[in-house]
């Protein structure tokens, strides 16, 4: 500090001039003809000497000129001692310096290294930055050669060219990746119209979108390729074929609509695929490997939102969440600086108002609460209706179900009748939202608080009609079960009767003359589900993009061109431009993406619908949003807000897998279809893998393992464990909440500190007030003796009252005219001041003190 | 830069040279760069260029306009962007955020819909939470450390050209 405070001072103009020309001398040959201009336009900055530069820039700049010192300094030694050597022999001048300097100029390269790489971080002018940027990059250009010793200076030269080249290539792949990652530059041109907050549902889409053609890139390529390139061919299989009954219309648009036909006998489906042990000449295990692909599906997705949801976490903590900053943060950061549209701008502005409204309201109500049984009875009222819906909409959803059943029973039914589902699915997907949000008006809670109730009863709403419609597919299951029982039977006995005749013919090898078409079969339940799935999403993309094409689209098509021949502004008034739902979009995307888990494992192909969805609607809502919407008026933070995102989505993810964890572990697959058939339960493919394949004592230990006696305690060892981590976690919780409030307490502490001295400051300056005057006037003398017997009191005053004093008092040091009047609940004898006054209203102020801007710190404390 | 240079010429094409070798000393005024899109909404765009200009009035140069850029830019480190934006918000230059220039920002964030009194209280409470050395207005200390642990400053305080 002190070396450069000299430096600093030695640092004189003349100097300065002297060395820069020197150095020009020095760097001719690697200066370009820009570098005269910027020696010149820098002089020229420093002549100035900016007095509105901050503190911390100047002693940047004097740790600058202190470098800059050093370095003169240092060529001027070795100037000297390449004229001292040189007469020697010009050669040999770089071996010839002595060890110390060597390691001194090392060191100083390293510097001027260091300075490179981070000169983008000091807040230095950009002509400053680019000078002191050519003059590093000159010496250590220059110096670097010096340092390898004769010999080695070729390899030494050559290798560092070769890190520069490779930091350029590294540079340059950084680029390509920024460019690589998909959408981004449609996202950023969505956040620089929109602000963040749109942004991060597009994000969201994108980081769905990677999960999601992870899982496609699974099944596609583990199951379903393998079953199209070396299972047995279509029609080779009853499982395989169109029953003959359906062959007619199985080409049929409405009926490939309907998932039938050709596409139910495809590889999309569970029913599809043999379960023949080994296929093709690579005896691959297609049924292993279609379960462990299902259950990996699984695996892969928790440990991915698992993953995220712990990153987020720890960018949340790191953020910290101490609340003493409500105004200032809302004061300083609330802009959002990417905001270039002219709507939005309105919109943020709309909300910053509101928002800064509202918590003045907060401040000011934070302690008065009335009318609080009103209110609660209010949200009760609400809740029970909220409820009644819930209900109301699941029984709806049964008895549709349930209907469909009887339908499909009956014969030529029409297209009503057979999407009835999926239509009142989707309508009581559309509808409810808005009715729910009407009902919380009733409840009166903070907007934040509110949002989140809301988006927790949609959740609660589709997950409601989620689990009714499988409870109703159970039911259709356990029917199919029943009614296969009985086709089983028939099969056995066809299949029989067929056998007895080849084999009466003798001829036990020759195919069966039985076309595969004609088999009888099971209504193979597995596939009936999967098709329901399907369905289920095809309708809910539709439904979307026919949502955003109607409610966003022709609205704003409308609004915009009507609008000039209407009798009220349209654009202002009640149509008006639809907003960007993000909490609504959001929680779509997670539903449907609770529809993919749940369906993969009966519809493999369903994944690969689901990303083509998400491809689609990256772009069509990208456009949407450009084109149609105006950002939500009410803004709440991207940041916080996804970790909840990620929370409803495990949350799904985990009640997806129940019911495909209950279909695999209790239910018997179907006995003619799928890679499951004739085995009593799905699982029951890894133990024969495991009898099977590998060897016998590996089954041995399975079977130990798989005993109950290891896997209770292992259960009972996992939940200790668990609790054992969740105590620690509360612990360190528990700390951290301390630590903040220690921090919290010495901030105050030091506050009240400062205050206490502020609070005399106030004292003194009034006396010094009072004490100038006093030199005219009769009347002083007697009230400064008022004062000086009022301020003990006024010191004294413990912490409570002694900080209103000091807020107020406080502005005195700064502000001067108004805050001269001291806060009266503090000040007993606050009259005579006031009384003062008026004699010398136009008398500059106190004398003794500095008129300058810097009044501040420590004023008090020399003067008196 | 190649694109920003192309945005700064494209403000002022007769004045701006395509090619900066010879170094020419050449500035746009204020009102051009505010014009620009991206910053034409900010309610601070004045504020913004006046203290990202060399002379303090509001002209820049290629250098300083660059230097805005990359100071606003997603790749500047929390302390820089700190620096920039409490000269941002520093009003009257003083080196100080005092009331006067919370009341400036604070009718420039809300176009003048609060009243007087609304205005006044926010502010007090503005300086009751961030001022730590109980001077009645912040200084640069204050202001960082107040603005450290913010926990979307990054994310908003920069501009995407």
């Amino acid at each position: 500090k002190d070396k450069e405070d000299d430096e600093n001072k030695e640092d004189d103009s003349c100097s300065q001039q002297n060395r820069a020309s020197k150095r020009k001398s020095y760097q001719r040959k690697n200066s370009d003809r820009k570098k005269a201009g910027e020696e010149g336009s820098r002089q020229r900055e420093r002549g100035k000497k900016t007095p509105t530069k901050d503190q911390k820039e100047s002693e940047n700049k004097g740790r600058k000129t202190n470098k800059k010192g050093k370095e003169g300094e240092n060529k001027q030694k070795k100037d000297r001692k390449n004229s001292t050597t040189s007469a020697f022999s010009h050669s040999s001048d770089e071996e010839s310096l002595s060890e110390e300097e060597l390691a001194m100029l090392m060191e100083q390269v390293e510097q001027k290294k260091k300075l490179i790489s981070t000169m983008r971080n000091k807040p230095w002018r950009m002509v400053k930055k680019l000078s002191v940027l050519r003059e590093a990059q000159a010496f250590v250009e220059k110096f670097e050669g010096a340092l390898g010793k004769g010999k080695g200076k070729k390899l030494y030269a050559y290798k560092m060219m070769m890190a520069k080249k490779w930091v350029k290539f590294k540079r340059d792949f950084d680029n390509f990746k920024t460019q690589c990652i998909p959408w981004e530059m449609k996202i950023k041109e969505v956040e620089s119209h929109f602000g963040s907050s749109v942004a991060s549902y597009f994000i969201f889409l994108r980081w769905m979108y990677g999960v999601n053609l992870v899982l496609f890139g699974l099944i596609f390529g583990l199951v379903i390729i393998p079953e199209v390139l070396m299972g047995m061919p279509y029609g080779s299989m009853p499982r395989k074929t169109v029953p003959r009954a359906e062959q007619e219309t199985a080409m049929d648009f409405s009926v490939l609509w309907d998932f039938e036909g050709y596409i139910k006998y495809s590889a999309l489906f569970y029913g599809y695929y043999n379960n023949q042990r080994t296929i093709g000449w690579l005896k691959y295990r297609l049924p292993m490997a279609y379960f462990m692909v299902g259950i990996s599906v699984f695996g892969y997705s928790l440990m991915v939102v698992i993953r995220s949801m712990a990153r987020n976490a720890n960018e949340s903590t790191a953020d910290g969440d101490d609340d003493n900053f409500i105004f200032s943060w809302k004061m300083f950061t609330s802009w959002d600086y990417l905001i270039g549209n002219p709507e939005t701008a309105d919109n943020k502005f709309a909300s910053i108002t509101t928002s800064f409204k509202e918590s003045i309201v907060d401040e000011q109500e934070s302690n008065k609460d009335e009318n609080i049984h009103l209110r609660r009875f209010l949200r009760v009222l609400a809740n029970v209706l909220i409820i009644c819906c819930l209900c109301g909409s699941g029984y709806l959803i049964y008895f549709v179900v349930k209907r469909s059943q009887t339908f499909s029973k009956m014969q030529n039914v029409g297209w009503y009748e057979r999407n009835e589902v999926e239509i009142v699915m989707s309508l009581l997907g559309m509808f409810c939202p808005p009715l729910f949000e009407t009902i919380a008006a009733l409840e009166n809670y903070h907007p934040r608080i509110g949002l989140k109730w809301q988006l927790g009863r949609i959740f609660a709403l589709f997950l409601g009609n989620l689990y009714t419609f499988l409870l109703a597919l159970m039911d259709d299951v356990n029917e199919k079960l029943a009614e296969e029982d009985v086709v089983k039977n028939i099969t056995r006995w066809t299949l029989l009767g067929h056998y007895n005749s080849s084999v009466g013919n003798g001829s036990a090898a020759t195919p069966p003359p039985l076309d595969p078409a004609d088999v009888p079969r099971g209504p193979c339940w597995e596939t009936t589900v999967g098709i329901e799935f399907v369905r289920l999403t095809v309708s809910d993309i539709l439904v979307t993009y026919i949502t955003i094409l109607v409610g966003d689209f022709i609205r704003a098509c409308f609004v915009r061109f009507v609008n000039y021949c209407w009798c009220w502004d349209l654009e202002a008034g009640f149509p008006s431009y639809a907003e960007f739902d993000i909490s609504g979009n959001v929680l779509g995307l997670v539903f449907n993406q609770g529809m993919i888990w749940m369906g993969s494992f009966y519809a493999p192909g369903l994944v690969g619908i689901n990303v083509l969805r998400l491809l689609t609607s990256m772009y069509f809502q990208c456009w949407a949003v450009m084109s149609s919407n105006v950002p939500h008026e009410r803004v709440f933070k991207a940041s916080k807000s996804n970790n909840f995102y990620m929370g409803l989505l495990l949350l799904i993810l985990f009640l997806s897998l129940l019911p495909v964890a209950y279909t695999i572990m209790s239910l018997p697959p179907s006995f003619d279809c799928g890679p499951f058939s004739g085995k009593k339960r799905m699982y029951e493919v890894i133990q024969e893998t495991i009898e099977l394949d590998f060897p016998l004592f590996v089954a041995k230990i399975f079977s130990y393992v798989a005993n109950p006696g290891l896997i209770i305690p292992a259960i009972l060892l996992m939940i200790l464990a668990i609790y054992y981590l969740n105590a620690v976690a509360e612990a360190y919780q528990r700390a951290n909440a301390e630590l903040k409030k220690k921090m919290q307490m010495q901030r105050e502490e030091e506050k009240n500190k400062r205050n206490n001295k502020a609070s005399t400051n106030p004292v003194l300056q009034d006396l010094e007030d009072l004490l100038t005057p006093s030199m005219k006037s009769e009347s002083q003398p007697k009230q400064r003796e008022d004062k000086k017997i009022e301020s003990p009191n006024k010191i004294s005053p413990d912490g409570k009252q002694g900080k209103p004093a000091a807020v107020d008092g406080s502005p005195m040091t700064s502000g001067r005219g108004a805050a001269f009047t001291p806060p009266p609940h503090v000040f007993v004898t606050q009259p005579p001041t006031l009384g003062v006054r008026p004699p010398y209203p136009g008398q500059p102020r106190p004398r003794g003190h500095p008129m300058g801007p810097v009044p501040g710190r420590g004023r008090g404390q020399p003067g008196y | 830069v190649y694109r920003l240079h192309g945005r700064y010429h494209e403000m002022a094409p007769n004045v701006v040279p395509m090619d900066y070798t010879r170094d020419p000393d050449v500035k746009l005024p204020m009102q051009l760069i505010i014009n620009m899109p991206e910053l034409k909404e900010n309610p601070f765009k004045e504020r913004i260029v006046e203290s990202f200009s060399e002379d303090g009035e509001g002209s820049l140069s290629f250098n300083d306009f660059v230097d805005m850029f990359s100071v606003l830019s997603e790749m500047a480190p929390r302390e820089l962007k700190a620096i920039y934006a409490f000269k941002i918000y520093d009003f009257n230059t003083d080196n100080f955020i005092c009331k006067s220039d919370l009341e400036k920002t604070l009718n420039k964030l809300t176009r003048e819909e609060l009243t007087a009194e609304e205005i006044t209280l926010v502010c007090e409470k503005v300086i009751e939470e961030a001022d730590m050395d109980g001077d009645g207005k912040l200084g640069f200390a204050d202001f960082e450390n107040m603005i450290s642990k913010a926990p979307d400053f990054l994310s908003t305080f920069h501009i995407r050209i």
